[in-house]
């Protein structure tokens, strides 16, 4: 009980309740959601590998976003920086019908992941460096920088057909899991890592809670958020790389279109604060499996993907609402009325005994 | 008697978890300047906001000339005739002069506002508190003192029966305060009643009819402030006797500071923060940066952290000549700094106490660098004991601790650097007596036992005289005087402070 | 010298002379490359092209000046546009009403924004950016394809022009340049405006002096919706379709206008005419694309987000200035006239 009860107050509450919910309601009504096959080249298949398989990228979006929105900024370009990083990988290989590479795939990854990590210090230069609101600078981004993968992909679909390309979304030779799994895992790992061996979460914690208060004790809070918004352009540009790769071509219009939604969604359902300070990591990769399970359902239900955002939209507001300290004011409030309606005789007398005083 | 102008009943106002006022009683008469007096913390101010109708109160009644109200809104309060003047102005700096005294009000033509009658009405208005300036400009063109009487002229049009001035001197110089005076006997003349707050018993023993008291949200007494002598004033806000206010003055022995010369700075000033001062700080000193708010003992303390960086002059430390571009420069020099502000940037309210702690050590060794958890326990638990911080436990968040904790987490957090110079802005401002006096006993036996070099700023007069070696005098963003030894008394700095005034 | 160009930067003004300035270099370039530019019509054309644009900018405006942002606008718009299709296509209700309703619409979702920010005090661009994604997805859920509109009624008037003389304009440019007009006067001439301006100069300090804080913000993001959704049916004027992708990115464009033409991100600064200024700005450098020919519409947006860069930080660097001026002035005494203590006995 008294498990329960830590439970029920952890940050990870919300998220893996909601997650049950949605595996709960899949199993019911999804035949053979649970059932996962061995294939005989020694790979898994399912529902739920698919699954995971689908939200490796927000996952690793999701990690960035959760230092940005730490620090209280936020980043909506990274969709855009995924179609740019998707683009880059692309191009640079190259979409010759006989399956040869233009560059060496090794090269075009590094620069797909580099672009990314550029993009993220833009951001982050705009923000640290000029003070400018987080939300209007990756705006900038989010809406110019689709434009950018239209002129690297000249406004064509380049489908690359050069095969280990297929490997980053795909099955190694060998392997029961697709590589982006490991990808994602790696991400993830890299981060507790660096959680656990370095004060990066004091320090990020520090900048999103009292920015001022954090210079005074000596932090850089310049360099810190700007660390912060290049890392969230790194996973960018890593999801950009399992975001083609899945698709074996770059669509500067729809790669990555809407996740920076998601992943914001994903954070805010781990049970870190849209306004900043305490993040907590476990709860936005949970919570990046939640969307990607809810996607997955609204597909099942028949939803398409450009309604989706309908769903998504309401959960932020709902979520949001959750988080607002004035929405628990007013509820407290408004239990403090219902309870004081239930004396309310004893404090009438009081207040007449004041009146006559 | 006659009736009186505004009666406030057994006010009660409760915070969570803390009384913030109970059974105050308040009485106003028309044409009386009536101080209310206290401590931090002692109620002034939430009483002058349950009465701006900013909080609502939870029991008692007010009664304006004879008639029940109950303002909820600043709106309601100014249209039952009440108008306050707040110590930060109130005001919005991107609207014209003009625009501030009658927004919310303006008049109009045709459905429209008529910009003409308010450029004219409000220059009419500021002429008749002797004030001749631009009143299309907008408000961030004008000096604070300045904008203090744009803010009195908006609350004295709105035909205000009573004025709350909160505080509005600690920003002005002699000068203006003077006119302020002034202006307040005017309106006390025409029969306003007016509440007046501030910290300078002088300036209460000057101006004010009567003086309420309250100490620790609770009324003391009424007064009128000619039959109160000002030892019995003190004795009555800080809730002793008068015997144990004179012994206040001598409870501990000063430090003797050492010949060497840890930190030297010369003529230093920043562009629109500091003029020039030179400043030398010996090891093992308490020092104190005496003047009013914004006289540049702040300014001073910022530019020795490198929270600001000084475009003029010099500083040595240790004869080494150093250019501190950013806090973390001051910190390899070893020093700590306590800012003014402790809400806004001193503590980081949602983590805990031993995260506060061990924050400047551990920004200090780098990121890489993570100091083990059980070294952080064992750092923090030393401190908590050390400075004797009243908690429930280590991880308890710092938000959640009373001011004078707060106060001293952050002291224990540069403590845990060991710094050579400890620089203490306003560490007592807002805290119990209690805390107060650890606090100074504090300074005086780090210099002592440690030979730590103390910077303490301080509002309070009595506090700085008390714990310090030596004095700096400001004034103006300058330094008008030094003071040591015998010539360092209330008195001493009061006079330093008034003869740079022109 | 150098005092006067202090001066100049510290003035009210400064940034919208600049704009003027950039808009003028811009337009006499283009006169000087192409020839067509000469046209009094190219120069009207900036106004039928882009009326949808200046109307969308003049609400985000609004929201930019209380120091809230509206990410919502683009959105809104192609619902509207969506809705108004559909309504046409599908009943037989005239299309007076279906204007009616796709207006109440957007407005009544631009005063719920409104409500939720400022009730539960929650950030601006958090609410708007999930109304953005709402109203795209309410968009997709009523027709994922293009719907013609048809309707006689409006195809005539999206064909109807208005001869000045030296050119001619479309309804939806009218509707623009009177939006224009009302929005200027508004903000500047009633007390609805003028507490706009104040709750982004401060909010607390606007409401210790009274102000209605609350119902004002909900009116001025209900404001945001309604020019949205009157923008919305300028651009239906255009396209004649409702579709899914209508509208992308125009928050961006909205936020650029508004910012080119001396709006503060920070709040308590904004300038209607500066805005409409903006606007045209961007339209030239999008006639400047469709003379050339040769360049990919891609470019479009990269521009306008490098020019909406490089006027954030000429902003950040003027109120830095300014600040500086403003601080060094005040130290120096020479800017303040000092109280002057009259002569005893003058006053009675």
């Amino acid at each position: 009980m008294d498990m329960l009860k830590k439970f029920a107050g952890s940050s990870l509450f919300l998220p893996v309740v909601a997650l049950l919910v949605l595996l709960v309601f899949n199993t019911i009504f999804v035949d053979g959601f649970l059932s996962i096959q061995l294939t005989e080249d020694g790979r898994l298949y399912g529902r739920l590998v698919d699954i995971l398989n689908r939200s490796c990228s927000l996952i690793i979006l999701a990690l960035g976003m959760t230092f940005v929105i730490a620090t209280s900024g936020i980043d909506i370009s990274v969709g855009a920086v995924v179609a740019i990083s998707a683009a880059v990988v692309c191009t640079m290989i190259g979409g010759r019908g006989d399956g040869v590479a233009q560059m060496p795939m090794a090269l075009a990854v590094l620069a797909a992941i580099g672009v990314g990590v550029l993009c993220g210090m833009w951001n982050g230069l705009l923000v640290a460096k000029f003070k400018i609101q987080a939300v209007v600078a990756t705006l900038i981004l989010m809406t110019a920088g689709r434009g950018v993968a239209q002129l690297m992909t000249e406004g064509q679909i380049i489908t690359v057909y050069y095969k280990p390309f297929e490997y980053i979304a795909g099955f190694l030779p060998g392997m029961p899991l697709p590589t982006n799994i490991f990808i994602a895992l790696a991400m993830v790992l890299l981060v507790a890592v660096l959680m656990k061996k370095t004060s990066i979460g004091l320090f990020v914690q520090s900048v999103g809670i009292n920015a001022t208060a954090a210079r005074y004790a000596g932090i850089n809070v310049t360099l810190v958020i700007f660390l912060v918004y290049a890392f969230s352009g790194l996973c960018a540009g890593v999801s950009g790389l399992i975001e083609s790769s899945l698709i074996r071509a770059a669509d500067a219009n729809n790669a990555g279109l809407n996740m920076e939604m998601d992943a914001i969604l994903a954070v805010a359902l781990g049970g870190t604060l849209l306004s900043g300070g305490k993040f907590y990591i476990g709860g936005s990769v949970i919570g990046a499996i939640t969307i990607q399970t809810l996607t997955t359902t609204m597909y099942a239900l028949g939803v398409s993907a450009d309604q989706l955002p309908v769903v998504k939209a309401i959960a932020v507001v709902i979520i949001c609402l959750i988080q607002s300290k004035k929405a628990q004011e007013m509820f407290d409030a408004w239990k403090a009325r219902r309870m004081s309606k239930q004396n309310g005789k004893k404090t009438s007398v009081d207040g007449k005994v004041a009146e006559q005083a | 008697m006659a009736q009186a102008l505004l009666e406030m009943r057994y006010i009660d106002k409760v915070f969570p978890g803390v009384k913030a006022l109970s059974n105050v009683n308040f009485t106003l008469h028309a044409g009386e300047i009536h101080s209310l007096m206290g401590e931090n913390g002692a109620g002034k101010s939430t009483l002058v906001k349950v009465l701006t109708g900013v909080y609502q109160r939870d029991g008692g009644t007010i009664v304006m000339n004879g008639k029940l109200i109950s303002p909820k809104t600043p709106k309601e309060a100014q249209e039952c005739g009440i108008s306050t003047v707040y110590q930060e102005v109130n005001l919005c700096s991107n609207l014209t002069v003009a625009e501030n005294i009658f927004i919310g009000r303006e008049p109009k033509k045709h459905g429209f506002i008529d910009w003409k009658t308010i450029n004219q009405r409000s220059e009419q208005l500021l002429a008749k508190l002797d004030v001749h300036i631009d009143v299309t400009k907008t408000l961030d063109n004008y000096s604070v003192a300045l904008q203090q009487m744009i803010a009195i002229a908006r609350a004295v049009d709105v035909d205000a029966k009573i004025l709350i001035l909160d505080e509005p001197t600690s920003s002005l110089n002699e000068e203006e305060t003077k006119h302020l005076f002034k202006i307040m006997r005017q309106l006390q003349r025409q029969g306003m009643g007016i509440v007046f707050i501030s910290h300078f018993l002088d300036q209460i023993y000057e101006i004010c009819d009567h003086v309420t008291v309250l100490r620790n949200g609770e009324l003391v007494g009424a007064y009128e402030i000619s039959k109160l002598p000002r030892l019995e004033l003190i004795a009555k806000m800080v809730g002793k006797d008068l015997s144990a206010v004179k012994d206040m003055d001598k409870f501990a022995e000063k430090s003797t500071p050492s010949e060497e010369v840890f930190l030297d700075a010369k003529d230093i000033g920043a562009v629109g923060k500091l003029r020039e001062v030179d400043v030398t700080i010996h090891k093992g000193e308490v020092i104190g940066f005496a003047g009013l708010l914004g006289s540049g003992r702040t300014e001073t303390a910022e530019l020795l952290f490198g929270i600001e960086q000084i475009h003029k002059g010099s500083i040595r430390i240790n004869g080494k000549k150093i250019n501190l571009k950013n806090p973390m420069d001051a910190m390899k020099e070893k020093i700590g700094f306590c800012p003014e502000d402790r809400k806004r940037s001193g503590i980081i309210g949602d983590l805990s106490v031993r995260e506060n702690i061990i924050l400047a050590m551990q920004a200090k060794d780098g990121i890489m660098h993570h100091i083990p958890y059980e070294e952080q326990c064992k750092i923090a638990d030393d401190c908590i004991k050390l400075l004797k911080i009243k908690v429930s436990d280590r991880e308890q968040l710092v938000k959640n601790l009373s001011g004078g904790n707060q106060q001293k987490v952050i002291i224990a957090r540069w403590l845990a650097t060991q710094p050579n110079l400890l620089i203490l802005d306003e560490p007592t401002r807002g805290i119990d007596v209690g805390t107060k006096t650890e606090i100074q006993k504090m300074a005086i036996s780090l210099a002592k036992q440690r030979g730590m070099s103390v910077v303490f700023i301080s509002s309070e007069m009595d506090e700085m005289v008390r714990t310090c070696t030596k004095l700096v005098v400001m004034r103006d963003r300058r330094k008008v005087a030094e003071l040591t030894g015998e010539d360092i008394s209330s008195d001493g700095v009061m006079k330093a402070i008034a003869g740079g005034a022109a | 010298m150098k005092n006067r160009l202090n001066q100049l930067i510290a003035s009210k003004y400064f940034s919208f002379f600049v704009t003027v300035l950039l808009f003028a270099i811009l337009y006499g370039a283009g006169i000087a490359m192409y020839k067509g530019f000469m046209r009094p019509q190219v120069f009207l054309n900036l106004f039928i092209d882009n009326a949808a644009l200046i109307i969308v900018t003049v609400g985000i405006t609004f929201t930019l000046i209380i120091a809230g942002i509206d990410l919502s606008v683009g959105a809104v718009l192609a619902l509207v546009c969506m809705v108004l299709a559909w309504l046409l296509a599908n009943t037989g209700l005239p299309v007076g009403v279906c204007v009616l309703l796709v207006m109440v619409m957007g407005t009544v979702f631009g005063a719920a924004q409104g409500y939720i920010i400022s009730k539960f005090d929650l950030q601006p661009f958090i609410i708007t950016l999930a109304g953005m994604f709402f109203c795209r997805g309410l968009t997709a859920v009523i027709s994922q394809d293009t719907i013609q509109i048809e309707n006689p009624t409006w195809v005539a008037l999206a064909s109807y022009r208005v001869d000045l003389g030296i050119g001619f304009v479309s309804i939806g440019a009218i509707v623009a340049l009177l939006t224009i007009v009302v929005a200027a006067v508004v903000l500047g001439y009633t007390k609805f405006g003028r507490t706009v301006f104040a709750i982004g100069g401060s909010e607390s300090s606007s409401a210790l002096m009274g102000l209605p804080v609350f119902r004002t913000k909900v009116m001025v993001y209900a404001i945001s919706g309604f020019c949205s959704s009157l923008g919305g049916l300028a651009y239906s004027l255009i396209m004649l379709t409702g579709y899914n992708l209508h509208g992308l990115g125009m928050e961006m464009d909205a936020i650029a206008s508004s910012v080119i033409g001396g709006t503060l991100l920070t709040g308590g600064v904004g300038f209607i005419p500066g805005a409409l200024v903006g606007v045209l700005i961007q339209g030239v450098i999008l006639t400047f694309i469709s003379f050339q020919g040769t360049l990919s519409a891609w470019w479009t947006k990269i521009v306008v987000g490098a020019l909406l860069c490089v006027f954030i930080i000429m902003q950040a660097f003027i109120t830095e200035q300014k600040s500086k001026l403003s601080s060094k002035s005040s130290m120096e005494d020479n800017n303040d006239p000092p109280i002057q203590p009259t002569p005893s006995g003058a006053e009675s």
